[in-house]
């Protein structure tokens, strides 16, 4: 190696001002507490994905700035899962037993979290669920807490019903992508249908692959359903909204909506426009709604959102993955420890107050309490990224305490024809 | 259990129009994996590329995305002859029996950096363009709704067709790609250069990728990693089609799109069949013709 004046100069200059970092002092010499997770940074997932590590890294800095965790830095490694629920075990593998990671957070969404059930309660693993839907339902792991606004699918869509139920339909046409996530959801929501007494006139699943919506569009209106039940992905819930739009879905249907993710996502929302009046769909966070500090995370994720080209608003995901650190924070400065059991033990016990609102869990791990929005697109306008900041575009319909208006039924109605 | 003959109709036309579409974006594969026998695997990838680079176009400019696509086709003529060039002078060249292998190796590694490059670029989010008929739909007899955004992807499809069949068998160059395809030595006899031709031919075929993509984000919304879900149709179309046959490229985008439409509303086989379907189709008519359906 060529070592010249210069660069020994630089090098003991550049070690002297790490040194004198005032930051760096107040981290205790025991080394990092490593966190770890995968995410989905590509894929069908990979706008959620990246807009919430956005979240999450800001959490760690404010832990960090505040001193870290237990007096020790916390540093944050996560991998890029491509939303491919292949390559999740390897990756959580490599986070324990290359990187030895302290904690662990699991990837956002139900298809990449599902493999890493039997790794970590093999291991005997806290985990922090992140938006996964029933992937603790028959593994049974006493130390997942899934960070996910509703319980089960019953919860997450009681909203949907309750609407069906007041505008006294009768008929229900289901549309669900082929995947597991959206099958487990159709599933809780046929057996509220089932409960209900609406009489399902029409039952399709689709390969996610599909190109085109036409066709499938045009069974549902010959079916003439009263409520439709769509479970897709962000992909398709763009398809079938324009399909919705071109063939329409008939003048029987009073509710259209449901379980579409990709809705809640800023880009889409800004691109399909006036497409969504009328729409009934599930959210986890829209204007209007007040926690404590969420105006201030936004202010300060909308800046970085744009820095780092991803959901310029974040209502959906962000907040969330955000509170999970906070969650985690918590329970290390409650229990003063990085035992998993015992932080699993905290966590169970007591209610952590975050930026979307104080949270607790049940004993299979998730939220004990329901939260999960129903929400109605109303005069939304084309080519207009402003107006979704304000309140009363997405009017909550459900639950009944952030409840901001009536739903407008039926659903050519709510459209304005 | 039957399906009700207006909606059989109806899914026909829906699959007429989605067909269209499919040989539109199988067209630049079959001219450089039909005719010129380079295992292009890279093309749903370019074809991505060309529908980031159209929606980068209609947002700058406020183009009509089929403009913008035309528009665009000049730059990805010459970026097709650079790759081209390049995959004739690191593989191609030296020959060899691994040629294909290395080349396949080759483009996967190209359409991997394209995918890199567009998240680096544009970010993971989905990207849409706004057009006056994307959303709406022709209105025809018997309440019969068409929707305008795969009329007119249909549309500019046949265009393409015509104009590449047109090409291909009336001018020079055309004629020149199509010998260069069947007997490359009696080419080079003739005093022609059929590394030029090739080079002029993969550069065709990257301007209609453009196209394609251009067609393929007025269809719906489009993320870096969608080429993936092109691979397969694309390469099914081409090897149904009876490779290189622009005409049997047409045919056979429609027969496939005809299946998955009726497939997805077929009350007994279910929607999750329509790829398997297309598929099969594609299996027992290369049983029957392994030349494909218009291959000599």
């Amino acid at each position: 190696m060529n070592f010249t004046r210069r660069k020994v100069i630089a090098g003991a200059g550049a070690a002297a001002v790490a040194a004198a970092l005032p930051g760096r002092s107040a981290f205790a010499q025991a080394g990092p507490v490593k966190i770890g997770m995968s995410m989905p940074q590509t894929g069908s997932l990979g706008a959620g994905g990246k807009a919430e590590l956005v979240a999450i890294r800001m959490w760690v800095d404010d832990v960090n700035k505040k001193g870290g965790l237990l007096g020790r830095k916390v540093e944050f490694i996560v991998y890029d899962d491509q939303t491919n629920p292949a390559l999740t075990p390897g990756i959580y593998t490599k986070l324990l037993d290359v990187d030895k990671v302290d904690l662990l957070f699991a990837p956002y969404g139900t298809v990449p979290t599902a493999p890493i059930m039997p790794l970590v309660k093999q291991r005997g693993l806290l985990l922090m669920g992140n938006f996964s839907f029933q992937v603790n339902h028959t593994v049974k792991h006493d130390m997942w807490f899934n960070n996910l606004p509703a319980g089960d699918a019953q919860s997450w869509f009681e909203g949907f019903f309750e609407q069906g139920q007041k505008a006294g339909a009768k008929t229900i046409a289901f549309l669900a992508a082929d995947q597991e996530f959206a099958q487990n959801l159709a599933n809780g929501a046929k057996e509220l249908a089932k409960k209900a007494g609406a009489k399902t006139v029409y039952d399709q699943n689709y390969p996610p692959t599909t190109t085109d919506f036409s066709s499938l569009m045009r069974a549902i209106r010959a079916a003439q359903p009263e409520m439709v039940f769509v479970c897709s992905y962000p992909n398709d819930s763009v398809a079938i909204v324009r399909a919705m739009n071109e063939i329409g879905v008939g003048s029987s249907v009073k509710l259209f909506g449901g379980g579409m993710v990709g809705l809640q996502f800023t880009p889409v929302m800004e691109s399909l426009g006036s497409m969504l009046n009328g729409i009934v769909n599930y959210n986890s966070y829209v204007p209007g709604v007040k926690y404590a500090g969420i105006d201030e995370f936004f202010r300060r994720y909308q800046q970085k959102a744009a820095e780092e080209k991803v959901d310029p608003l974040g209502f959906y995901l962000p907040p969330f993955g955000y509170a999970m650190g906070q969650m985690l924070e918590q329970a290390v400065n409650g229990t003063k420890s990085l035992d998993q059991k015992k932080l699993a033990q905290y966590l169970h016990s007591h209610t952590m107050q975050t930026i979307v609102g104080p949270i607790s869990y049940n004993k299979d791990g998730e939220w004990a309490k329901s939260r999960m929005l129903m929400i109605q697109f109303r005069g939304i306008a084309d080519k207009n990224l402003e107006q979704w900041r304000q309140p009363g575009k997405q009017v909550v319909l459900y639950p009944a305490q952030y409840k901001t208006g009536d739903v407008i039924m039926p659903f050519d109605k709510a459209r304005g024809k | 259990m039957g399906i009700p003959l207006d909606l059989l109709l109806e899914a026909v036309l829906f699959g007429i129009l989605l067909g269209g579409f499919y040989a539109a974006v199988s067209m630049g594969l079959s001219v450089s994996f039909g005719l010129l026998d380079v295992p292009n695997v890279a093309h749903p990838a370019i074809m991505v590329s060309g529908s980031y680079c159209t929606y980068f176009v209609v947002g700058r400019f406020g183009l009509d995305p089929i403009v913008a696509g035309v528009a665009l086709t000049p730059l990805f003529f010459l970026l097709g002859m650079a790759v081209y060039r390049f995959y004739y002078e690191v593989f191609e060249k030296r020959g060899g029996r691994e040629t294909g292998v290395r080349g396949i190796a080759f483009f996967f590694g190209l359409a991997l950096i394209i995918e890199v490059g567009l998240i680096l670029a544009f970010g993971v989010d989905q990207r849409m363009v706004e057009a006056p008929y994307i959303g709406k739909s022709l209105v025809l007899v018997n309440d019969i709704r068409i929707p305008m955004r795969t009329l007119v992807a249909f549309g500019a499809a046949i265009v393409l067709t015509v104009a590449l069949t047109l090409y291909m068998s009336k001018t020079f160059t055309g004629r020149a790609i199509k010998a260069v395809a069947q007997d490359e030595p009696a080419l080079r006899l003739m005093g022609a250069n059929p590394v030029r031709i090739k080079q002029w031919a993969f550069g065709i075929a990257t301007a209609t990728s453009v196209l394609a993509g251009a067609m393929l984000i007025i269809v719906g919304p489009v993320e870096p990693g969608m080429d993936r879900d092109y691979i397969g149709r694309t390469f099914a179309v081409v090897v149904l089609a009876g490779l290189g046959s622009m005409t049997g490229t047409v045919a056979a985008g429609l027969i496939l799109g005809i299946s998955e439409s009726i497939v997805l509303i077929h009350p007994s086989l279910g929607a999750s069949w329509a790829p398997a379907v297309s598929f099969i189709l594609l299996l027992v008519i290369l049983g029957v013709r392994p030349q494909g359906l218009f291959g000599r």
